[in-house]
């Protein structure tokens, strides 16, 4: 038996602690969350009628499966608030990652033609706000963008405005603290591809003949596809859901679904809608998380 | 092979103006939380007056306290689960219900977080948990773990595994090999890892929001609710201190991996 056999043996035992968690914490908690979803709104604490009893024996569950209603989800699919607030979420999210992608792009690419030594630097400055609080940095946006705030007084000044413009509470502000927060996801498994590539490649097609916008786009582009998958996945995703920068940048006529879930939920105290919202929210994202679990299992497993 | 550098002006123009929009807004956060004024826009010279302010906000202070408290309770539990998953997943080879287990843990890194707040709140709920710390405290330590569980896997996937064969070639049993060899070369990821589960609790908004309970808020949350009422001077000097920490925070995990020729590149911004 080879070294590396017998070491996995005792390595698969460590999986125990964590798996058990992950199940606890993580898996399970989704059945609650369809549970309540099925089951209808109480005045009461929790607000919910129980839905299962298991106590209550075969009879009582028997009426309990009985009770379960689709009510919430019919409710969801019914009332244009929800429909509306889906596809705004998709429309956001669709939009944002597309100027991710824009605005990323060459940065990552600047970062990947940098000498190597200044490529470490770099990454470091690209993943240090990663770090730092997001909401603290919506709140720096928020900062900028009131009514007297820096970007109105330098647009005053420069007489490119006569009067101040209305950032906050609009779709522009929303769309800067998404870019802003979101940045170093789509940033960084562009660069990882880019650095990775062949100078040559390029090379040898400029030496051909072609222009630079060629090579671009028939060598460097479909040869960075892999992090242009992993970031568009790593921003769209969370953003769909995305509450903070919505709530807090955006304006209160339009909502996105993250914010009907926590409003139905903090403000409503309607658990079970707010579990319908949550269920057909991961039906919706069901596909590109995927997606992007089996992106990232080749990623960290390559080489095995 | 030519070497000479193939930066053309618009790779340092757009790395110029991605530093710059990066940067820029927690500079002037963090500038005019120094600011003497009360009104936020107009500059009235330098002076300590809101960070004096904080310190004299008792619910404020109570509620940094708790956060540093979940942070670095989370952190620990994260750090320990984390590192024993990414050890399983990356030298346990095959086991039953691995992709369960690995699609476990990198589901959380992308999932919204009001989804994971909410099913966690109903477990908790479900359980007849008292919510406050502790519930607080297991759900970041279950979104936190997953990405210790990623920086600590992408540094043992790229270990020279020869030298785990060797200790074991010469008489160590596998988790002695383990503690001898493997460990302290993945000792750096480990403590990038803690670092990493202590900002994102102490930064973690929504989470917390649905898995507290009446009277022990955290910092964001507290934040957050001031924020909405508009921008305040103090909430400058809370932020710019919130910064300070985790530069601190950052400084030592990059000493920690500085210790370690790491080469490794993820593709999470880990």
């Amino acid at each position: 038996m080879s070294a590396r056999r017998i070491f996995a043996r005792p390595a698969r035992f460590a999986a125990i602690a964590p798996y058990v968690w992950m199940v606890l914490f993580f898996l399970v908690p989704f059945a609650f969350v369809l549970k309540i979803s099925l089951s209808q709104t109480a005045i009461a604490q929790p607000p919910y009628e129980p839905v299962f009893d298991v106590t209550a024996g075969w009879g009582a569950l028997k009426a309990a499966f009985a009770a379960l209603s689709l009510d919430n989800f019919k409710l969801l699919g019914s009332d244009d608030i929800y429909v509306y607030a889906y596809l705004r979420s998709l429309t956001v999210a669709v939009t944002a990652t597309a100027l991710l992608l824009l605005i990323g792009y060459p940065i990552a690419y600047g970062m990947a033609r940098l000498p190597k030594r200044w490529q470490a630097v770099a990454m470091v400055l690209v993943i240090v706000p990663f770090w730092t609080s997001f909401l603290i940095r919506i709140y720096a946006w928020i900062n900028i963008l009131q009514h007297d705030g820096l970007l109105n007084q330098i647009l005053l000044a420069l007489h490119l405005v006569s009067q101040p413009v209305v950032w906050l509470s609009t779709d522009s502000a929303m769309y800067i603290g998404i870019v802003y927060s979101y940045l170093p996801f789509m940033i960084l498994p562009l660069y990882a591809t880019l650095a990775k590539m062949e100078p040559a490649l390029e090379e040898a097609a400029s030496d051909l003949g072609a222009p630079p916008w060629q090579v671009f786009w028939l060598v460097t582009f479909p040869l960075s596809l892999p992090g242009v998958g992993a970031g568009v996945l790593l921003c769209f995703i969370p953003i769909v859901g995305e509450f903070v920068i919505p709530d807090l940048l955006a304006g209160s006529n339009s909502l996105m679904i993250g914010q009907t879930l926590w409003l139905e939920f903090f403000t409503n105290k309607d658990w079970p809608v707010a579990s319908a919202a949550a269920i057909v929210l991961l039906v919706v994202l069901l596909v590109p998380l995927l997606l992007y679990e089996r992106l990232q299992k080749r990623q960290l497993e390559q080489g095995r | 092979m030519r070497k000479v550098s193939r930066l053309s002006r618009f790779n340092i123009a757009s790395l110029a103006f991605g530093l710059a929009f990066l940067y820029l807004p927690i500079l002037i956060l963090v500038i005019y939380s120094f600011n003497d004024s009360r009104l936020v826009t107009v500059w009235g010279g330098w002076s300590l007056r809101w960070y004096r302010e904080f310190f004299n906000d008792r619910a404020m202070i109570e509620a940094a306290w708790m956060s540093l408290r979940v942070a670095v309770a989370a952190a620990t539990i994260a750090t320990l689960l984390g590192t024993l998953a990414a050890v399983a997943l990356s030298r346990g080879e095959r086991f039953r219900g691995r992709t369960l287990f690995s699609g476990m843990l990198y589901a959380p890194l992308v999932m919204p977080e009001v989804i994971t707040g909410l099913s966690l709140l109903l477990l908790f709920v479900a359980l007849n948990a008292e919510r406050g710390f502790w519930t607080v405290t297991f759900a970041h330590t279950t979104l936190t773990m997953c990405f210790v569980a990623v920086v600590v896997q992408s540094r043992l996937g790229s270990l020279d595994r020869s030298l785990e064969e060797a200790a074991m070639d010469l008489g160590c049993n596998p988790v002695r090999a383990f503690v001898a060899v493997t460990l302290p070369l993945i000792a750096p990821a480990i403590v990038a890892g803690w670092m990493l589960a202590f900002t994102l609790s102490l930064d973690d908004l929504v989470i917390a929001s649905f898995t507290t309970g009446p009277g022990s808020a955290t910092l964001p949350i507290r934040i957050y609710s001031e924020v909405r009422l508009g921008v305040k001077p103090e909430i400058n000097a809370i932020c710019t201190l919130v910064i300070a920490l985790i530069a601190v925070v950052i400084v030592i995990a990059s000493l920690a991996s500085k210790l370690s020729s790491s080469q490794g590149e993820s593709a999470a911004p880990l």
